[in-house]
């Protein structure tokens, strides 16, 4: 129920609470593991292998069939059709492993129960034998190993790079690791197959992607995809995790659902949700660039290694993402970026958040950081001076001309409204005299490209319905993990109706209503499904118009859509009214929407195109004071601005910035995934693995949108993509931990901090410059 | 003799919970969301980390009736005899307005995808009936056990800083009932032992301390439950059979604290939360450890005598007890012995506790005029983390000399330790940075720690080194340490 008070102007364009908060804040919203289950709902637990990589030479179940509870297990010969949930087909993510295991924690077989506790205890009871084999966990043993890959890697190149380096009076060469990140989504996997009839099937399912799962599901069990119907009310947080890491799940329970013709729920605890879904992709990149004396960079060659994981999943694309912004906002006369997609014995890496970008921006940012300590200056200063032009110098490695560069006045204002130069000297002073403590501050910029650079998934449909009372019912083909996309597209539907929020109602996204809809993801939702809506609702409102124009006897252009209702000649009729007046008069209150991004295009092979419909852009400047006796630190201040175009709902657009910039400080901080030498992920809990708390947040925190700020493109009200972009200003933390630390060696070398920057790297990196302090 | 009755009570809610069987294991979370179908409160990790199960309690503490957050996650129905135990679900009707805490939330986009908003709503409510004006401070410490993976938590503050814009303390249900609820927890509270099941569904509440060592001695192989924030983890993750159960944290006698002037005494039932005032006001140097224990259910939950039965290496207390001098108090039957805390821990996973032998109580002695103490604890992520290492040290100086020092830390060993070849380069000598930087390589001798998630050997050996710089540092007048301070 909506608990909005009653609005008489647009709801477009103004601040307006999550569809779900008043059912969240009270505990009512509803999780899949929340659902009233089925009469008989059974459940299904996940048994796993315990090697990195090995064979599999016997695998003994009969503990676990004969134990308490246990209706039966599911292992790979039990797969109906395919075993495999390979997001792009490659046939490297089987159900179950039979023979052969490439990362602890790799599935193997499920056990179903009457209830969770018995499958969980039962599966514990399996006796395997492995044979060993040598197993790679990270980037450098992956090389070291012969460097494979999981897919197909990616050259963007323009210009003469041998030529631009060579020329270059200066040159910087480094290696720069950023670490992975786990999603940690409050809600972990969960999925509920209920059998129907014939080959039928319903999935409820925390997922970003119905279609997704809609696909898997029937390949796996063989079946036509029209037999296969998700539903998917809300995640408890999804942020890339749920893009196809549920299809495992999903699966599992559907496999389980059709043998024993009951309902069958899964869900992983936290540590084997851990143990078994991809996260974001480590990378380490290896660059060499040429500048001069003034800090412009002339040419830029760089290798970005990713940790991909046991199977391609995502990892082409993501790593595609990363080259797409080795650029971040700066131009390049000549450059050469490549990808490797790297196999390793670990969790297949995934989305998450950014899809690679944020680690292409960092990247770019580290030898912007380089430059600027060699010639003795403010980073900032070298950002600027290397920004993209507004009418020249403005062409990316993919040979895309930027044509709505706002990073010149993003920078400005930041600037300006958080006194970063006065503060800089300030902190510059401090450092002299304090012993312990020291400071320092940092100002990054983002430039987000946006669309997804797959261009078929840049397509969204919607169905609206408008009943007899003029109440709305909206589906659309997006996904609610939090990010507050329903609220956005109801405001859409609402103004084009010209009547109050609480007068459409959204309802659980479905295949059914909505087919062959894309992932939620790439910070896209509002964008496409915002689109979708409004194509939907004003194929509703022409013929309503119409029918409002052929019974008040007016001509068409004498009908007005009003908030309201609508006004035909002198008359005005109320929305309510109307619609019941075209039911009565057999006039359709009901259509499907669909919208494609226009002008996209690109060609991987030749690595051009016009991939972005636009950029988003942003910037944040960060201060921190850190410990240089333990590493430890604190984050004094952040102030964030965000390019959002005109924003559909600022206070939700507030809150994806604010939320994004601190799980992008908890990733380049605190937030560390180790593995042990048995290949084994040993943070894998909240005990072990740390995301931001409530006190991690800044102690003054600023965040803005710019609102002088408008799409240039015609996206939905104006606004632009808003999820992604902010998550990369976390990274301003990162380089002013960096500045603290070389004022050990008074700025003379750059740190070279690597990610995340915990305080035993903060630590760690202190001890290098006292030894170059030493040295000189 | 103890009486004994065998059915556990307690409130859920509006609802009179009477159980005569019940598994010894069973989590107040899964009772809530199975048994009860409340499914308002989340299961996000099931190890009390992440907050998604807050429930508040409500326990009688002398005349008070107190109401704690709690991870119902981890918590044990057998420990709730007598309790008031209050969810999200208490706090509004279906259809009725939201509690000021929630209306708070709503209208500062407190909640993004919700998943965690009831236990934040929860750790809000619990702080906002004790203070209705809370600082930034406050709130933060109130959710320290809280994660939220989608705001950033700025909005959560505001709403937490708001809520008495909604509505008075006064006006709250639960602080206008409290007469009501205590009168009906006095009811329950009939001084009896509690008793459920049989073999490992055995579950025992000891009435009195005197009950529980006459329980323990005769059943030596069960396990004693406390607060559960370690015990609960062995069975939500590792799903070990436990029983039989034996709850003694609603046993009177071990929350005794006892002040005199050459000690303070806990019962090893006392909680770091009843204990902090005691600890704090005592010992001022510990406050901001003790704010830094796991988090504010944590506290609630945890007992400073289970921290030191426990024998985890890392644990938070042992350190400065140790350097303080504690000893503690095990008791078996009605036999009891004092054991300098130090000696109580003799290997990993292996103290010096006979089987039926529980600690009883710990008794710190005070800090000497003119000694100088500190304690750090060095963690990845500041607060509800377990130490990478935590270093107390304690220092009496005569004449500018090192008359005595005692230094122990945490997570440097396979068990807490003294610092002893340090403390030998250090006593006797003139207290300068010399003879600071001439004990710094003694660590070496003292500890061995090992790499692991939390932090490397070799961090661990720098870092405690540079702790004896810090310690040197401040007691010389030019400390410097990261303040917390909030605009």
């Amino acid at each position: 129920m909506n608990k909005q008070s009653p609005i008489t102007a647009s709801p477009l364009h103004v601040s307006i609470p999550h569809d779900s908060a008043s059912k969240q804040v009270a505990g009512r919203a509803e999780y899949v593991d929340d659902l009233v289950e089925p009469e008989g709902t059974l459940h299904a637990y996940l048994g796993l292998a315990t090697r990195a990589h090995a064979e599999i030479a016997s695998m003994n179940l009969d503990a676990v069939r004969s134990a308490p509870g246990v209706i039966g297990v599911l292992t790979a010969v039990d797969i109906p059709a395919e075993n495999d949930v390979s997001t792009v087909h490659k046939h490297d993510e089987p159900v179950f492993a039979s023979t052969h295991v490439v990362t602890w924690g790799q599935p193997l077989f499920a056990v179903i129960s009457a209830n969770r506790e018995a499958a969980r205890r039962a599966a514990k009871l399996v006796k395997i034998e492995y044979r060993d084999l040598p197993h790679v966990t990270d980037v450098d043993a992956a090389i070291a190993a012969g460097g494979k890959l999981v897919t197909e890697p990616l050259k963007l190149e323009r210009g003469d790079v041998d030529a631009g380096l060579a020329a270059s009076p200066r040159r910087v060469k480094g290696r720069v690791r950023i670490g992975g990140q786990e999603h940690f989504y409050l809600e972990s996997q969960a999925a509920l197959a209920v059998p129907g009839e014939d080959d039928e099937v319903t999935i409820h399912a925390s997922t970003q992607h119905p279609t997704e799962i809609q696909v898997m599901v029937a390949q796996v069990l063989g079946i036509p995809h029209a037999a296969v119907t998700v539903n998917m009310r809300r995640m408890g947080g999804g942020f890339g995790g749920k893009e196809t890491q549920g299809n495992l799940f999903a699966v599992v329970a559907a496999v389980a659902a059709k043998k024993f013709n009951k309902a069958v729920k899964i869900r992983p605890d936290r540590d084997d949700d851990f143990q078994i879904t991809g996260k974001r992709h480590d990378f380490a990149v290896d660059y060499d660039v040429g500048y001069d004396d003034s800090g412009k960079i002339q040419a830029v060659t760089a290798t970005y290694a990713a940790r991909a994981g046991y199977s391609a999943d995502l990892s082409g694309p993501v790593t595609d993402r990363a080259l797409f912004h080795a650029d971040n906002a700066y131009w390049y006369p000549a450059v050469r970026v490549n990808s490797l997609p790297l196999f390793t014995n670990t969790v297949s890496n995934t989305a998450f958040r950014g899809f690679g970008g944020p680690q292409g921006i960092i990247a770019a940012e580290r030898w912007i950081e380089d430059i600027a300590y060699a010639l003795g200056k403010d980073p900032l200063e070298i950002r600027k001076a290397n920004f993209y032009g507004t009418d020249t110098d403005n062409v990316t490695p993919y040979h895309q001309v930027v044509e709505d560069n706002v990073i010149h006045r993003v920078i400005d204002d930041l600037e300006k409204s958080s006194d970063y130069q006065a503060r800089r000297a300030a902190i510059l002073a401090f450092n002299q005299t304090s012993r312990v403590l020291k400071k320092g501050i940092a100002m990054v910029p983002v430039k987000f490209g946006i669309s997804f650079t797959a261009t078929w998934h840049n397509q969204a449909g919607a169905l609206v319905h408008v009943y007899r009372d003029g109440s709305i019912h909206l589906s659309h083909g997006g996904t609610e993990m939090g990010q507050g996309l329903h609220i956005k597209v109801m405001q859409v539907v609402a103004d084009a109706f010209g009547v109050p929020v609480d007068r459409v109602q959204i309802t659980a996204s479905n295949t059914g209503k909505v087919p062959n809809t894309s992932a939620t993801a790439a910070s896209s939702g509002t964008d496409l499904n915002g689109m979708a809506a409004l194509d939907a609702a004003n194929q509703i409102k022409a013929r309503m118009a119409a029918h409002a124009a052929f019974i008040y006897e007016v001509e068409p252009k004498d009908v007005q859509w009003e908030f309201g209702g609508i006004r035909a000649g002198q008359q005005f009729v109320p929305f309510d009214e109307l619609a019941t007046s075209c039911w009565m008069n057999r006039v359709q209150l009901s259509a499907a929407g669909f919208y494609k991004t226009p002008k996209i295009h690109w060609d991987r092979a030749s690595g051009r195109g016009h991939p972005f419909y636009y950029f988003a852009y942003g910037a944040a400047a960060s201060e921190v004071t850190i410990d240089t006796l333990t590493g430890e630190y604190q984050i004094d201040r952040s102030d964030v601005l965000e390019d959002v175009g005109r924003s559909l709902n600022p206070a939700i657009d507030i809150g994806q910035v604010e939320g994004g910039f601190i799980q992008g400080v908890g990733w380049l901080t605190t937030e560390e995934l180790w593995w042990d030498d048995k290949g084994q992920l040993r943070t894998h809990a909240p005990s072990t693995y740390k995301i931001p708390l409530a006190s991690d947040v800044p102690r003054i925190f600023n965040v803005r949108l710019a609102d002088w700020s408008i799409n240039k493109e015609p996206a939905i009200g104006r606004s632009k993509a808003v999820g992604e972009p902010p998550l990369v200003l976390g990274y301003s933390v990162v380089e002013a931990l960096s500045m603290a630390v070389a004022s050990v060696a008074d700025y003379r070398i750059a740190p070279q901090l690597d990610m995340p920057a915990t305080p035993e790297r903060v630590l760690m990196a202190v001890e290098r410059m006292r030894k170059e302090v030493v040295k000189t | 003799m103890t009486e004994t009755r065998n059915h556990l009570r307690f409130i859920l809610n509006n609802e009179d919970i009477v159980l005569d069987s019940l598994p010894a294991t069973r989590t107040l979370l899964d009772f809530l969301r199975l048994d009860k179908r409340l499914v308002g409160s989340k299961e996000g990790c099931a190890e009390g980390d992440c907050g998604a199960c807050t429930v508040l309690v409500g326990r009688l503490s002398g005349d008070e009736l107190v109401y704690e957050s709690v991870n119902a996650c981890i918590c044990f129905v057998g420990s709730l005899d007598a309790t008031h135990v209050v969810t999200v679900e208490h706090l509004s009707a279906a259809n009725g307005p939201l509690h000021p805490v929630q209306q708070a939330m709503v209208d500062h986009h407190g909640s993004q995808c919700g998943f965690c908003t009831p236990g934040i709503v929860m750790s809000l409510y619990g702080l906002w009936m004790t203070d209705a004006d809370p600082t930034t401070g406050a709130i933060e410490t109130a959710l320290q056990g809280n994660l939220c993976r989608c705001t950033g938590y700025t909005p959560i503050i505001k709403a937490g800083k708001a809520i008495s814009a909604y509505g008075a303390v006064a006006a709250d249900p639960l602080v206008m009932e409290r007469q009501s609820i205590k009168a009906r927890l006095l009811a329950l509270r009939d001084g009896k032992r509690v008793e459920l099941g049989e073999g490992r569904d055995r579950l025992i509440v000891p009435a009195s301390a005197d009950d529980l060592a006459e329980v323990y001695a005769a059943s030596p192989t069960g396990t004693l439950v406390s607060g559960a924030t370690d015990v609960g983890l062995w069975v939500t993750k590792f799903m070990r059979d436990i029983g039989p159960m034996i709850f003694i944290g609603e046993v009177p006698q071990l929350h005794r604290i006892e002040e005199t002037d050459g000690a303070l005494k806990l019962g090893a039932g006392v909680t770091y939360t009843e204990a902090t005032g005691a600890i704090v006001k005592r010992f001022p140097q510990l406050e901001e450890l003790w704010m830094r224990i796991g988090g504010a259910q944590v506290r609630n939950m945890g007992t400073i005598g289970a921290n030191i039965a426990n024998g985890s290496p890392i644990g938070d207390t042992p350190p400065p007890l140790m350097a303080l001098g504690a000893s503690i108090t095990l008791r078996k039957g009605d036999v009891r012995r004092e054991v300098k805390l130090e000696d109580f821990f003799i290997a990993y996973g292996k103290q010096d506790r006979q089987p039926g032998e529980f600690v009883e109580s710990v008794t710190i002695p005070s800090l000497p005029e003119g000694e100088q103490f500190a304690c750090y604890k060095i963690s990845k992520r500041k607060d509800e983390d377990i130490s990478s290492l935590c270093g107390a040290f304690r220092l009496r100086l005569e004449g500018g000399a090192v008359a005595s020092v005692t230094i122990a830390f945490g997570g440097m060993a396979a068990t807490p330790k003294r610092a002893k070849a340090v403390e030998a380069a250090l006593l006797g000598k003139a207290w300068t940075v010399g003879t600071v930087e001439a004990a710094l390589p003694a660590f070496a001798e003292d500890y061995q720690p090992l790499t692991d998630m939390r932090a490397s050997a070799e961090y661990r050996l720098l870092a405690a080194q540079n702790l004896l710089r810090r310690f040197f540092l401040e007691t010389t007048g030019a400390g410097e340490r990261l303040t917390r301070e909030v605009a």
